[in-house]
């Protein structure tokens, strides 16, 4: 199967590539850019003129909410609304129920995912059995079973002596942990960011400190033990000092940040309106600042969906009952080329966020369109302007407060493994 | 819920008539001071021999309370009957939500029972809006407390006592000591001060019963009585619950009563004619002296008596609403 894409704008960060050009795929790879290998007869041709081509986005957190929460979402349908927003590869929290604290969920995930084929799911791996704190997962039988990276999640790891050891025995066998950085005491029963209007509206708030305690004793341990670690979905300006002065005494950490904390604040949660409920909680304009500045001077190096879908009546409640998170596999994209509609990022930057980055987080040959990798290819549209609707949502998940809503940029075409998983 | 709605909008009719009462926020003037004054008109009335209105003949009120209550409860009833509606209370902190019913799933129930009015009360902040949000047009929604977040009526009776006793807002000093942070009395008070035009308002309270951003609500904090009190005209005292002491925010409840305790001697740095509120229950030796609460400055009794009234002014006016608005559709329908 040989697919030429013509006439598109190539942008692949990973080789400095920004030109119109074609892209030539063979054989489920990347065979040739700009002139066509010896040879070359395309079965297919895709017209990529007035189009951005660049590889398969790769999202760092994203629920799929299968195996046991499929009334919210399932590997079918999410990896479907991935395809649709030209996310190739996903990679997965641990907490489904049952945890992935085994291979066997490790393995179903991974294969129901195949079976569909619609966008690659790497599922992460359990820090501690159940995520309850208490004793290690099977961290080297996890990653042997396809687990990326190891996190407790939200949940905390209330002991600093097996988190200590927890972040030794990944560090023996060279294992990513990733943290998504939030002190239990501190954040117990919060719903929202504890700013001015937290204080208006009456209910419980989270603190900057809740996230920047968690983040201090985690880089703390991350120096001890010399394990790789990565913070996700950083919510708080001075979080991106912390982590900018860690890598400045050379520690090997990396971070992301999900795209509603980079445009959102918590004001958007006055008249308590659910879809903004979220986990890390919308912060200050401060901290929406802060975190952009991060994005720029490359302290964070990846934004990730952090893809929440519920159903209908997880949303229905009053604030603090409903459950948090956004559906926003659909709308990554478009969400984020409106950082460069702000000039905060160039195109190239922005792309690089999203693939290039994420990759060399996770230590992954992916997110470029070098001769030879996997063809995974995101054709978009930059300027097409759409709007979302909640009947033509793929995902399970229809929470998101940007339903109805107009959006500029669309994916047209993607390719996983150089097929054809979604074509508008 | 769609676009997030701001307080105005979900409140008021198109043409800016009442017809949920959720929060004293955003609400302008001229209606609270509304609000104020046809509860005038009632309170004159409630001395009457016969002490009953028909403006909801016919109308059905359903008091909703998640969250136990009696003295809120009892005064809604009064009020609704007193307009002469027929009254339905339903006690729900005890049944439904125990078998593991949804509040959507109460509310359709409700609604299957096509009244006029629910008087909602409930332990989350923001339930009344969500409330308000989930029924047909033609209900109208009543706060009596949502978590932490309103108690508009209980704000308003207290403006009511205010105006009675004070007069003009514009020169006075309003304190409101005690537990802010769990308060929705407190925010409530605030938002309707502010909107009256009172000359200053202050909180009093330990750094651990305020909330974070206070500030923001356009008051001046103070953690200590005796500054907090100088030359107040009026002292709005808040409960303090027995829980508080498990939750580390205070060391005992002596402690707290000697350093913000409502005594005679802590009275004395107030201005000599000001009046001392409390939305009740009070709790005599923890946030209050005996001799204050029972003394020639106390009109907590008035209060409840104003309650009354509040309660009539702000139910008649939001079916007045109500059916302001199913007029105004009913002629955009034709």
């Amino acid at each position: 199967m040989n697919i030429l894409i013509s006439g598109g704008r190539v942008i692949d960060p990973a080789q400095g590539i920004d030109r119109v050009t074609d892209l030539y795929v063979s054989n489920g790879q990347i065979s040739a850019i700009d002139n066509a290998p010896e040879g070359f007869q395309p079965d297919e041709v895709i017209d990529a003129r007035g189009q951005v081509v660049c590889p398969g986005l790769i999202d760092l957190c994203a629920h799929v909410r299968e195996p046991g929460y499929t009334q919210k979402g399932t590997i079918a349908r999410e990896t479907a609304a991935a395809a649709s927003g030209g996310i190739t590869t996903l990679v997965t929290p641990p907490s489904t129920r049952p945890i992935v604290d085994t291979p066997a969920v490790a393995e179903l995930i991974q294969d129901r995912a195949a079976e569909h084929g619609l966008a690659r799911v790497l599922p992460m791996g359990a820090l501690t059995q159940g995520l309850g704190g208490e004793q290690l997962a099977p961290m080297h039988a996890l990653a042997g079973s396809g687990c990326i990276a190891f996190t407790n999640t939200r949940k905390p790891v209330t002991s600093t002596l097996v988190l200590l050891r927890a972040l030794e025995y990944a560090a023996t066998h060279d294992l990513l942990v990733i943290f998504q950085a939030q002190d239990g005491w501190l954040s117990a029963h919060g719903c929202m960011h504890d700013g001015a209007t937290c204080t208006r509206l009456g209910l419980n708030g989270i603190p900057e400190a809740a996230e920047t305690i968690e983040v201090a004793r985690c880089l703390m341990l991350v120096e001890q033990t010399g394990v790789r670690a990565h913070f996700g979905q950083l919510s708080c300006e001075h979080s991106v000092r912390l982590i900018d002065a860690a890598r400045s005494r050379g520690l090997r950490v990396s971070a992301d940040v999900s795209i509603q904390n980079l445009l959102l604040t918590d004001e958007a949660v006055d008249g308590f309106n659910a879809d903004y409920h979220l986990m890390p909680p919308l912060r200050s304009p401060l901290d929406r600042a802060g975190l952009r500045q991060g994005l720029v001077t490359d302290t964070l190096q990846a934004i990730c969906s952090d893809h929440q879908p519920h159903e209908a009546i997880a949303k229905q409640a009053p604030f603090a009952a409903t459950e948090p998170g956004i559906s926003n596999l659909e709308t990554l994209l478009p969400l984020c080329l409106q950082l460069v509609d702000q000039q905060l990022l160039g195109m190239s930057q922005l792309i690089e966020k999203l693939t290039l980055g994420p990759a060399r987080i996770l230590d992954l040959d992916e997110g470029t369109l070098e001769i030879g990798t996997r063809a995974d290819v995101c054709i978009f549209d930059p300027e097409q302007r759409w709007t979302l609707r909640a009947e033509q949502m793929r995902s399970g998940g229809h929470n998101t407060p940007f339903l109805n809503r107009e959006l500029k940029g669309q994916v047209t075409t993607t390719l996983l493994g150089g097929q054809v998983v979604f074509r508008r | 819920m769609s676009e997030s709605t701001t307080p105005e909008q979900i409140q008021l009719t198109a043409d800016g008539q009442l017809r949920h009462f959720l929060t004293t926020e955003g609400l302008p003037k001229a209606l609270l001071t509304e609000i104020l004054d046809t509860a005038d008109s009632f309170a004159d009335m409630s001395e009457q021999q016969v002490k009953k209105v028909p403006l909801l003949r016919g109308k059905t009120v359903v008091n909703l309370f998640f969250e136990a209550s009696t003295r809120t409860l009892s005064t809604f009833e009064l009020a609704a009957k007193r307009l002469s509606a027929d009254v339905l209370n339903l006690n729900i902190s005890t049944s439904s939500t125990k078998k593991g019913e949804t509040l959507k799933d109460t509310l359709m129930t409700m609604h299957a029972m096509h009244s006029d009015m629910f008087v909602v009360r409930h332990s989350d902040s923001g339930a009344a809006h969500f409330i308000a949000s989930q029924v047909t047009p033609d209900v109208a929604v009543i706060n009596a407390g949502d978590g932490r977040h309103a108690h508009p009526t209980q704000a308003m009776l207290d403006m009511l006592t205010i105006r009675r006793h004070k007069g003009d807002f514009a020169p006075l000093r309003v304190a409101i000591v005690g537990d802010i942070l769990h308060s929705r009395v407190a925010r409530s008070q605030i938002h309707a001060l502010r909107t009256l035009g009172a000359g200053e308002i202050r909180v009093i309270a330990p750094l651990t019963l305020l909330p974070r951003h206070i500030e923001s609500m356009g008051v001046k904090v103070y953690t200590d009585m005796s500054s907090g009190l100088r030359d107040v005209d009026v002292i709005m005292m808040l409960r303090l619950q027995k829980e508080r002491m498990e939750s580390a925010l205070l060391p005992s409840e002596s402690e707290f009563y000697k350093l913000y305790g409502l005594t005679n001697d802590k009275l004395a740095y107030a201005h000599p004619e000001a009046i001392v509120m409390h939305p009740g229950p009070i709790n005599r030796g923890v946030e209050i002296e005996s001799a204050v609460a029972d003394g020639p400055r106390s009109v907590i009794l008035n209060q409840v008596t104003n309650g009354i009234a509040v309660r009539m002014a702000v139910m008649s006016m939001a079916v007045s609403g109500q059916q302001a608005q199913r007029t105004q559709n009913q002629e955009n329908d034709r």
